[in-house]
C-alpha cells in the first residue's frame, strides 16, 4: 500500500494530466466526428450518385483501417514526411494530428450511426416533408435528421465510448496521454504493475460506465413516438 | 376559403393533365398510356382493385413515383425531373397520405405551419394564425399543442388534410386517406373531404370508400391492369357500368357488404 501511495506522490500530477489529454482529445475529436460524420451520412442519403459513392467510399476505407495506422500516417507520413505543422508548438501539433486522426476514424462510425438512425424514420416522413415542397437538404434539416438523431442515441453514444478508449491510440502519435505514461510507471515502477494497470482501467470505467447509464436514459427519453 | 385555394390558378387550362403517362416495375407495365385530365373545381375519384396502379398513379402527379414516358403537367407548367423548380411545383399540390405521416417529432402546429414557414417564407405569427384557422375547420384545433401520437388516426388525417390546405394547393391528392382508419373514424375524415370538394377545391381521390365517390365526386375513374378502363359519373358508373372488369368489381362490392 506504501509503495502505491508513493507512485501517487511520484506520478499523481503526470497521471492526472495525462488523463486530462485522454478527455480533451475525446471531446474534440468527438465534436469534430459529429460535424463529418453527419456531412458524410447526409451524403449517403442525398439524391446525388457522386456524393453518395463518395460517402460509401470514406466509410468504407476509414472504418476498415486500424486506428494505430492512421494516427502513425498523420505523424510520419504527414508530419515527418510532408512536414505537417499545426501549430509553432511541437507537443500540440501532435495532438492536433492525433485528433484529426481519431476524427477521420470515428466519423466513418458516427455516420453509420446517424445511419441507422435514419433507418428507424419511416419513408412517409420523407415523402410527405417532400410533398409540402421542401428540397432535399430543408427535408434533412427539419424532418430526417432531428428523428434520425433521436434514434441514434445508443450508437452514437458507442461511438463515444469507443473513442474515449480509443484515444489511448494517440501514444502511437507521441501524445503524452495515459497509456503511455502507464507504460512508463510499469517500466520504472514494476513493483506496482498490477495497480498500475487496475488504476489507469479504473480511470475509464469511472468516466465510461455514468456515459453508459446517461445514453441509456437519454434514448428511452428522447425517443420518437409514433 | 375557395377564393382562397383557387388563387394562384391561373390559366384556362386544366390543373392536373396527364398525357401519354407510362410505368414500368421490371415486367410489370403498372400505368399504361395513362391520359387524364383534371379540371378546377374537379372532384374526380379513382376506383379499382387492388395492384390496378391507382394509387402509383396518384403519387405520379408530384413526382413521389417517377414515370418512364409521357408529361405530367400541374396547371400548364411541366413537372420538373428535380431540383428547386420540382420543389416548388410540388408546393402547389397537397398530398394526404394512407398513412398520415405527419412529422412525428413535431407538434400539430408545428406539423401545419412547417410548410407556409419555410417554403413559402410566412411569418410565424401568421402562419400560426392560419393553421389554427385549418386546425378549427378539420375540428382538431383543441389539440394543436400535442404529438401526433397522441392523436387518434382520424384526428391525425384531418390535421394531414389541414397542413396540406396550408400551402393553399392548386390541387389535392388523396391516396387511400381512410384505409388505415378504424371504422369509427373513417366519417370524421370523408366528412371533411366533402365539406372541401363542396367549397370547390379540385381534388384527386384514390379510394375504396363508394359513398364518397356517390357524394362528392363529379367523375369516376376505373382503373385495372394499369389502363383507365371506365371513366363516368357516379351516377352512371354504379348503376350502368359497362365494361366487364367494372361490373365484376361492383359485384364483389356489393356480394362484400
Amino acid at each position: 500500500m506504501e509503495g502505491y501511495l508513493s507512485l501517487w506522490d511520484e506520478y499523481g500530477a503526470r497521471i492526472m494530466e495525462s488523463f486530462w489529454a485522454n478527455l480533451q482529445l475525446t471531446f474534440w475529436a468527438f465534436i469534430a466526428c459529429a460535424v463529418l460524420g453527419t456531412i458524410l451520412a447526409i451524403m449517403r442519403i442525398s439524391p446525388i450518385p457522386s456524393l453518395r459513392a463518395f460517402g460509401t467510399a470514406y466509410v468504407n476505407i476509414f472504418r476498415n483501417t486500424p486506428l494505430t495506422i492512421i494516427i502513425a500516417f498523420g505523424v510520419f507520413v504527414l508530419f515527418g514526411v510532408f512536414k505537417l505543422q499545426l501549430s509553432e508548438d511541437f507537443q500540440f501539433n501532435f495532438f492536433l494530428i492525433a485528433i484529426i486522426g481519431l476524427t477521420i476514424y470515428h466519423a466513418s462510425f458516427f455516420c453509420e450511426a446517424i445511419r441507422s438512425g435514419v433507418n428507424t424514420v419511416p419513408l412517409g416522413q420523407a415523402e410527405a416533408a417532400r410533398a409540402i415542397g421542401l428540397g432535399f437538404l430543408p427535408a434533412a434539416r427539419m424532418v430526417i435528421l432531428p428523428q434520425a438523431f433521436r434514434g441514434a442515441i445508443v450508437p452514437m453514444g458507442n461511438v463515444l465510448i469507443a473513442l474515449i478508449k480509443n484515444t489511448t491510440v494517440a501514444v502511437a502519435g507521441s501524445v503524452a496521454e495515459i497509456s503511455g505514461l502507464m507504460k512508463t510507471m510499469i517500466e520504472l515502477r514494476a513493483d506496482q504493475g498490477i495497480l498500475i494497470f487496475l488504476t489507469v482501467a479504473m480511470m475509464f470505467v469511472v468516466i465510461v460506465v455514468p456515459i453508459g447509464l446517461l445514453i441509456t436514459s437519454l434514448s428511452k427519453k428522447l425517443a420518437v413516438a409514433r | 376559403m375557395n377564393s382562397d385555394h383557387q388563387a394562384e390558378a391561373s390559366s384556362g387550362g386544366p390543373i392536373v393533365r396527364l398525357a401519354g403517362v407510362n410505368k414500368h416495375y421490371g415486367a410489370l407495365h403498372v400505368l399504361n398510356n395513362i391520359n387524364l385530365d383534371v379540371v378546377k373545381g374537379e372532384v374526380v375519384v379513382i376506383l379499382g382493385p387492388s395492384g390496378s396502379g391507382k394509387s402509383t398513379l396518384c403519387r405520379t402527379i408530384n413526382r413521389l413515383e417517377t414515370i418512364d414516358e409521357g408529361t405530367i403537367t400541374i396547371d400548364g407548367k411541366t413537372l420538373p425531373e428535380e431540383g428547386k423548380a420540382l420543389a416548388r411545383l410540388r408546393a402547389d399540390v397537397g398530398m394526404v397520405f394512407q398513412s398520415f405521416n405527419l412529422f412525428a417529432h413535431k407538434t400539430i402546429l408545428e406539423n401545419v405551419t412547417l410548410g407556409p414557414i419555410k417554403v413559402k417564407g410566412m411569418k410565424k405569427s401568421e402562419a400560426d394564425k392560419l393553421a389554427m384557422q385549418l386546425l378549427e375547420r378539420v375540428g382538431v384545433a383543441n389539440q394543436a399543442a400535442k404529438l401526433p401520437a397522441q392523436l387518434s388516426g382520424g384526428q391525425q388525417q384531418r390535421v394531414a388534410i389541414a397542413r396540406a390546405l396550408a400551402m393553399k394547393p392548386k390541387v389535392m391528392l388523396f391516396d387511400e386517406p381512410t384505409s388505415a382508419l378504424d371504422p369509427e373514424m373513417i366519417n370524421e375524415v370523408l366528412d371533411t373531404m366533402v365539406s372541401l370538394a363542396r367549397e370547390g377545391m379540385t381534388m384527386l381521390v384514390v379510394t375504396h370508400e363508394m359513398g364518397f365517390a356517390r357524394k362528392a365526386a363529379d367523375r369516376v375513374i376505373f382503373m385495372a391492369d394499369g389502363q383507365i378502363v371506365e371513366q363516368a359519373t357516379p351516377e352512371e358508373f354504379f348503376t350502368n357500368p359497362q365494361s366487364a372488369r367494372a361490373k365484376d368489381f361492383l359485384s364483389k362490392l356489393i356480394t362484400n357488404h
